[in-house]
């Protein structure tokens, strides 16, 4: 048994348009997944997550590089010889069946005694919370059932691995909530491998144990979801997982607390982390979470302290959402937690306050310009 | 006065336009009003009168002797008439099979291959309609008989060596009949494969099914809407037909079609005429609903 269930080996995939052109979807991506794990391509839409699930699925072959399922390249395998199995974003439930037809569908394939597949289909509607429903269609359940109903039919064959392609995303908010806890449970009940594309980042953050971040076409980032919102390697991932303040910079040289990089907007200098490899001279993104920049009357001891003026606050119940402008005419976002109960307009930040932006040096990244 | 009964006239009108603006009864009755119009006056009373025509009886001179019995249904069980029936059953039955079997693939090749190459696909499906159907039974004429086309491309090639019989044969019968109704089973066949989301056939893959299986357990249960309009769009007319065993069958073959025809155009026995077209009508009313529950008759029929 190898130590990964997946892997994909410098895959590349392009596909003709009706044009003639040539686009590159995928674009040489190597991703190595673990038995077990619950793992997350996340990327806008276009990105190429979903036709790299697909080429783990089978319905694309890589046009170079390699798909390995449990140590073995899959080559030209035709999906109903491979040992995984998906859960469509359309359901893509078949119609003219009933629930039970539906789920029993895949054993009857594998030509499973009939005894064995009551059984199995029973205890897979059970663990969904389907039971009394074998007997409805398709188009007798509400989306969420259907949703269901779709992770049914798939885990019913006990696959090696699970490929789930955005299969929350025509459900509303609440029950999006809802089936993300459930997904993550039943994930960690049934121990299969969960691959799961999304490009909801929220999603990915509450549910993964690790996270794989593209763009067009390129892996930019894998990581624990800690490792991708604290160090994110580029701007990009910084800027597509939650939100962040950017300056343009320069790298000036490296000291004991991380790097010192000139920013002409602000007419400073600012202590921060480098991340990956950069040289000194280099034209660097800097950039700071809004809940990481502190708001004070005072400058900081050992902080990057910037003066600032406040333009606008927003109240949203548990934050309160402060625009700064600083030096050079610089706008950033910066979030106060509401700590402390009060009506006292004062104890909140009022427009035109003049503030000191404390922005503290393990909180400042230092990221390669994209 | 004549001002002011065009008033009230104005009045009224204006009543009767905001009572149809309000009552979406009144909107729905008027809507269907020209087409409930249209079936009343042209199928309708038409049926009425061949109903009551069918139990009259013919006089000496071709006229029709208003005296009310069932003799022209006594005699249609008559084994004559009894074998013309079954025949025209046989031939409508084996027209839809054959329309079927090489309608499916064209219809299923057609759904597949890309949106641009589909229209045209189709376009041409329909072509041959743009030429009037006795002008393209003649050249089918041409193309069978002995001296035809085939028999001498054939003989050419020295395939054969005595020309083939095909013309006035069922044969040809059956070829003219497949040939007429054939887009009448692609065009719904096309229709409810083309509906098929091709993320059901990756889920039967994904879920283990080889092609085949596939095809069965999938692609066809959900085909079945279209194979039951294309059925019944064939079987129909082609039970009535009486053009094309005219033509190509010779005078052998005799179909219910041209029976209903000879008798009012050629025996003069209008009354006797209208029971064998009251007779093909129930029998063909008959076999379509056993077919449609059998089969199963779904709202996406009519799509």
């Amino acid at each position: 048994m190898s130590e990964f269930v997946i892997e994909l080996v410098d895959v590349v995939k392009r596909f003709a348009t009706p044009e003639g052109n040539e686009v590159t979807a995928v674009d040489h991506v190597s991703l190595q997944i673990r038995h077990g794990e619950f793992f997350s391509l996340l990327g806008p839409s276009g990105c190429g997550k979903t036709t790299s699930l697909r080429m783990i699925a089978g319905f694309e072959w890589p046009t170079s590089g390699e798909v390995l399922i449990d140590g073995k390249p899959m080559g030209r395998t035709p999906p109903f010889w491979r040992p995984v199995n998906t859960v469509f974003q359309s359901y893509a439930l078949f119609q003219h069946m009933t629930v039970f037809q539906n789920v029993a569908f895949g054993l009857e394939m594998d030509k499973t005694p009939a005894s064995e597949i009551k059984h199995r289909v029973g205890e897979a509607l059970e663990m969904v919370k389907l039971s009394g429903m074998e007997r409805r269609k398709p188009r007798q359940l509400s989306g969420g059932q259907q949703q269901r109903v779709a992770l049914a039919r798939a885990l019913v064959k006990r696959p090696k691995v699970l490929l789930l392609d955005e299969p929350l995303g025509a459900l509303d908010l609440k029950l999006r909530r809802e089936m993300q806890i459930e997904l993550k449970t039943l994930q960690e009940q049934v121990g299969i491998t969960f691959i799961y594309v999304t490009h909801d980042q929220e999603e990915a953050l509450t549910m993964s144990d690790r996270i794989t971040v593209m763009n067009r076409g390129k892996a930019l980032q894998t990581g624990s979801p800690v490792e991708i919102y604290e160090r994110p390697n580029c701007r990009f991932v910084a800027d597509f997982i939650g939100q962040a303040n950017f300056f343009a910079g320069k790298m000036l040289a490296f000291d004991d607390q991380g790097a010192r990089v000139a920013i002409p907007a602000l007419q400073t200098e600012l202590i921060g982390q480098p991340v990956g490899n950069l040289e000194p001279g280099q034209a660097v993104a800097v950039s700071i979470r809004p809940e990481k920049v502190r708001i004070a009357q005072e400058p900081a001891f050992g902080s990057n302290s910037v003066r600032g003026r406040v333009i606008h606050t927003t109240y949203i119940g548990s934050n309160t959402h402060v625009l700064l402008e600083l030096a050079g005419g610089v706008r950033i976002n910066a979030w106060e937690q509401n700590k402390i109960s009060t009506l006292d307009p004062k104890a909140y930040f009022l427009p035109g306050q003049e503030i000191w932006a404390n922005l503290f040096p393990e909180n400042v990244l230092i990221l390669p310009e994209d | 006065m004549a001002a002011s009964t065009r008033g009230t006239v104005l009045k009224k009108r204006r009543l009767s336009l905001a009572a149809l603006r309000e009552s979406t009864t009144a909107q729905g009755l008027a809507l269907i009003a020209p087409t409930a119009l249209y079936l009343l006056v042209f199928m309708i009373v038409p049926m009425i009168l061949v109903g009551i025509l069918s139990l009259m009886t013919r006089g000496p001179y071709g006229n029709v002797v208003y005296r009310l019995n069932f003799d022209n249904y006594t005699r249609l069980i008559d084994p004559l008439y009894l074998r013309i029936l079954m025949y025209s059953i046989g031939v409508g039955a084996a027209t839809t099979l054959i329309t079927l079997v090489i309608g499916y693939p064209l219809a299923y090749y057609i759904a597949r291959v890309p949106a641009r190459q589909r229209n045209v696909l189709l376009f041409l499906i329909l072509v041959p309609f743009w030429t009037n159907f006795i002008i393209r039974i003649y050249a089918w004429i041409m193309i069978l008989r002995t001296e035809g086309l085939l028999n001498s491309f054939l003989l050419n090639l020295g395939l054969i060596k005595v020309p083939l019989d095909i013309l006035y044969t069922p044969t040809a019968v059956l070829i003219g009949m497949v040939y007429e109704f054939l887009p009448f089973m692609i065009l719904p066949l096309y229709t409810s494969l083309e509906k098929i989301e091709n993320a059901q056939l990756e889920a039967a893959a994904d879920l283990g099914a080889r092609p085949l299986a596939s095809f069965l357990r999938i692609t066809f249960p959900l085909s079945l809407p279209g194979i039951t309009a294309g059925s019944i769009l064939t079987f129909i007319p082609a039970m009535g037909m009486f053009v094309v065993p005219d033509l190509m069958g010779g005078a052998k073959t005799i179909l219910i079609g041209n029976l209903v025809r000879n008798q009012f155009l050629t025996a003069r026995d209008w009354p006797f005429g209208a029971a064998s077209s009251m007779l093909l009508m129930f029998l063909t009313l008959a076999m379509t609903l056993y077919y449609t529950r059998k089969v199963g008759f779904s709202e996406d029929l009519l799509v």
